[in-house]
Formats: C-alpha cells, sequence, structure tokens
C-alpha cells in the first residue's frame, strides 16, 4: 500500500503570485510605438528647382503664437482638414492636367491636380511642438480622406478604406498572398493623390 | 424525514480562497505579456503629443530612439529649465547627434542599416527649433526616414 503523502499547503501560493504581479505592475510602462512617419529631403541641393505654379502651393505657416496661416488668411485648426482637401481636389487643370476623378470645385484660382499640388508647410522656431504635430495630422488626414475615397470607389469589393488596408499591408501577420493582392491597389491609389507635403526650415530668429 | 432538516447553526461556511491564486496569476500573465522593459531611463519629461492619423512603428531592432524635452524634476536644479536632447541615458547637445546615429547604426545588423527609422520621442511643450535642429542633424548623417512618435488621440487633447 503507497504511503498516502501529506498535501502541500498552497496557501502561500497567492502570495508568491502577488509579490511577482506586483514586480509586474511597478516595472510595467505599455509603450507608445505609433506614430506620423515622414521622409526627409536628403541634403544635397537641388540644383535647379522646378518651377512651381503658385495656384499649386497650399502654404500653412504656423508662427511662434501657434496661429494657423493658410494661404495668408487666419484658420482654425478645425477648418485645415477640409480646407487642405479642397485644395488637393480641385481639379481646376484643363486639357492634359485635367483630373477626371477629381470631385472639387475646379476653380482655376486654384491647384491643377492632385499630382501637381504640393502643401508647403512653414513653422517658426518657436512654435510648440504639439501644434506642429497637430498641423502635420490633419495635413495627413486630408490626403487619408480623399486616399479613403477613392479606395472604396476604385475597389469596392475590398470592404475597406485605404487607411485599414494600409494598414493590413505592413502588418507582418497578414499573409503574402493578401498582401500581393494589396500592393497594387494601394499603389495606384498612392499615385492618384501623391503625398507632396514640403517642409520649409523654420524662420531663423 | 431528517433529509430536509437544515444542518445545524447558522455560521456561514468561509469563503474558499482557492482560486484566489488563479486568478492573480491571470493578472500576472497579462503584465508579463503587457511589459515592455525599458531601454533608457527618461530623464526629460516626455508627454507626447497625440494625434490619430498614425502608423505603427518597425519592428524594435530597426528603431534609434531619440528623446527631447524639459529636463525631469530632479535634473532642473542640475541642467535647468531649457529643453534638452537625451541619447541613450545622457543629455546631449545637438551636434552629438549626428555622432549618435552613425553609431547606433554600425551596431545594428548590415541588412538593417538601410531600413532604419528614427523615432523622435518629443514632448509636447518643446521649440520647433530644437526639433528642426535635429532634422537638419539627421539630414547630413543620411537618416530620412523618421517617425514622430504620438499618442492616439484626438488633436483637440493637445491643448
Amino acid at each position: 500500500m503507497a504511503r498516502k503523502s501529506p498535501e502541500v499547503n498552497a496557501g502561500s501560493m497567492a502570495d508568491i503570485a502577488f509579490l511577482l504581479l506586483i514586480f509586474f505592475l511597478v516595472t510595467t510602462t505599455i509603450e507608445t510605438d505609433s506614430g506620423i512617419n515622414r521622409k526627409l529631403p536628403p541634403m544635397d541641393e537641388i540644383v535647379d528647382p522646378p518651377v512651381i505654379k503658385e495656384r499649386n502651393i497650399f502654404t500653412v505657416v504656423v508662427n511662434k503664437n501657434n496661429m494657423i496661416l493658410v494661404e495668408e488668411k487666419i484658420m482654425d485648426l478645425s477648418d485645415l482638414r477640409n480646407s487642405a482637401a479642397k485644395f488637393l481636389d480641385n481639379g481646376g487643370g484643363i486639357g492634359e492636367e485635367e483630373c477626371s476623378y477629381c470631385e472639387g470645385e475646379k476653380d482655376r484660382s486654384s491647384s491643377d491636380n492632385p499630382e501637381k499640388a504640393i502643401i508647403s508647410l512653414k513653422s517658426d522656431r518657436e512654435t510648440d511642438y504639439k501644434v506642429y504635430i497637430s498641423v502635420q495630422n490633419e495635413l495627413v488626414a486630408a490626403y487619408n480622406v480623399l486616399r479613403d475615397r477613392e479606395f472604396t470607389k476604385k475597389f469596392p469589393n475590398e470592404r475597406m478604406s485605404f487607411v485599414e488596408a494600409n494598414k493590413m499591408y505592413s502588418d507582418p501577420r497578414t499573409i503574402v498572398k493578401v498582401k500581393k493582392s494589396l500592393k497594387p491597389k494601394l499603389d495606384e491609389i498612392k499615385k492618384m493623390f501623391p503625398q507632396k507635403l514640403s517642409e520649409a526650415e523654420p524662420n531663423k530668429k | 424525514m431528517s433529509k430536509f432538516k437544515k444542518k445545524k447553526g447558522g455560521e456561514l461556511p468561509a469563503i474558499s480562497t482557492a482560486s484566489l491564486p488563479d486568478i492573480v496569476f491571470m493578472l500576472l500573465f497579462f503584465f508579463m505579456v503587457a511589459t515592455v522593459m525599458r531601454d533608457n531611463t527618461l530623464m526629460v519629461d516626455n508627454k507626447l503629443p497625440a494625434a490619430d492619423q498614425v502608423q505603427k512603428l518597425d519592428k524594435k531592432d530597426r528603431v534609434i530612439y531619440i528623446y527631447a524635452g524639459k529636463p525631469s524634476s530632479r535634473y532642473k536644479t542640475k541642467y535647468g529649465n531649457q529643453a534638452k536632447i537625451q541619447l541613450n541615458d545622457k543629455f546631449s547637445v545637438v551636434s552629438d547627434v549626428g555622432a549618435y546615429i552613425l553609431a547606433e547604426r554600425a551596431t545594428k545588423r548590415e541588412e538593417l542599416q538601410n531600413v532604419l527609422t528614427t523615432a523622435l520621442k518629443v514632448d509636447g511643450e518643446t521649440n520647433m527649433g530644437l526639433i528642426s535642429d535635429i532634422k537638419q542633424e539627421l539630414r547630413k548623417v543620411n537618416a530620412l526616414k523618421i517617425n514622430y512618435t504620438t499618442r492616439i488621440g484626438n488633436y483637440t487633447q493637445n491643448y
């Protein structure tokens, strides 16, 4: 007959687990790992800068008092997204420069087509970083709104927006086959609304 | 009829705590999985601005971090109130950024050296002057892919 071994008292198990729990609670910092991706221009100066028509540039200036000046008029941050989208989507060009998918007002004094349209962002050395990020965010949002619109119009079968598709594409868990089918679609939309966001160096004091 | 007779005594039975370890273990596992140990101790205030048009950052081994902001309260007396750059574990000046990036790049695997991203973790209250100085330095060493790390949220939270 096997001898009955005495049962181990598990009462202190909770204490041990609590100790570990508290250790991890204290050391945890849930890191933020997302943000706005940007690409800086290379250092070498362009020898002769291309001539860009004034109407194709959408100037955004943030001054040292964190006020936003769009095309020389003061604008509230909440209007920036719509007005940038309106500029990009204008499609005022005629002939070769006509934009077939634009839904804008076709105003001759605004951008010709989204491929030509450039948003120029200028900040002051004393601008707050958070304001700058907000402005960047709104400008990226303007592009995303238009890209979403074209994506759902062109590929309704995907049942998602451009942003979602892009997220899926960059997610390492997505299977290769899906990625391959998404890539040309994403590239096509990116070509329709290329992100041309130029940043001027801030004013020297 | 003794079958239905209630047990005598009115005292409540003690609640069994046998499942307590299970609950605690469950919490423990959650925190173990969610924990990311910090590589650097932050020496600057780092309240990131909020944005909602964000993309996920690349894998950790492809990212170089640069922190900036006002020195935290315990460093204030020594380093003053002006926004500073923190590289690894020490305060630095703008001209150190280039050398830092090159040194960090050299420690990465060769196939990753061209796909590195520089993540700027900058406090919301910092002036743009410092950031554009950093950006100039990054351009000099050809580290052109950058990421402004943000919290996820609406821009109105920034005011």
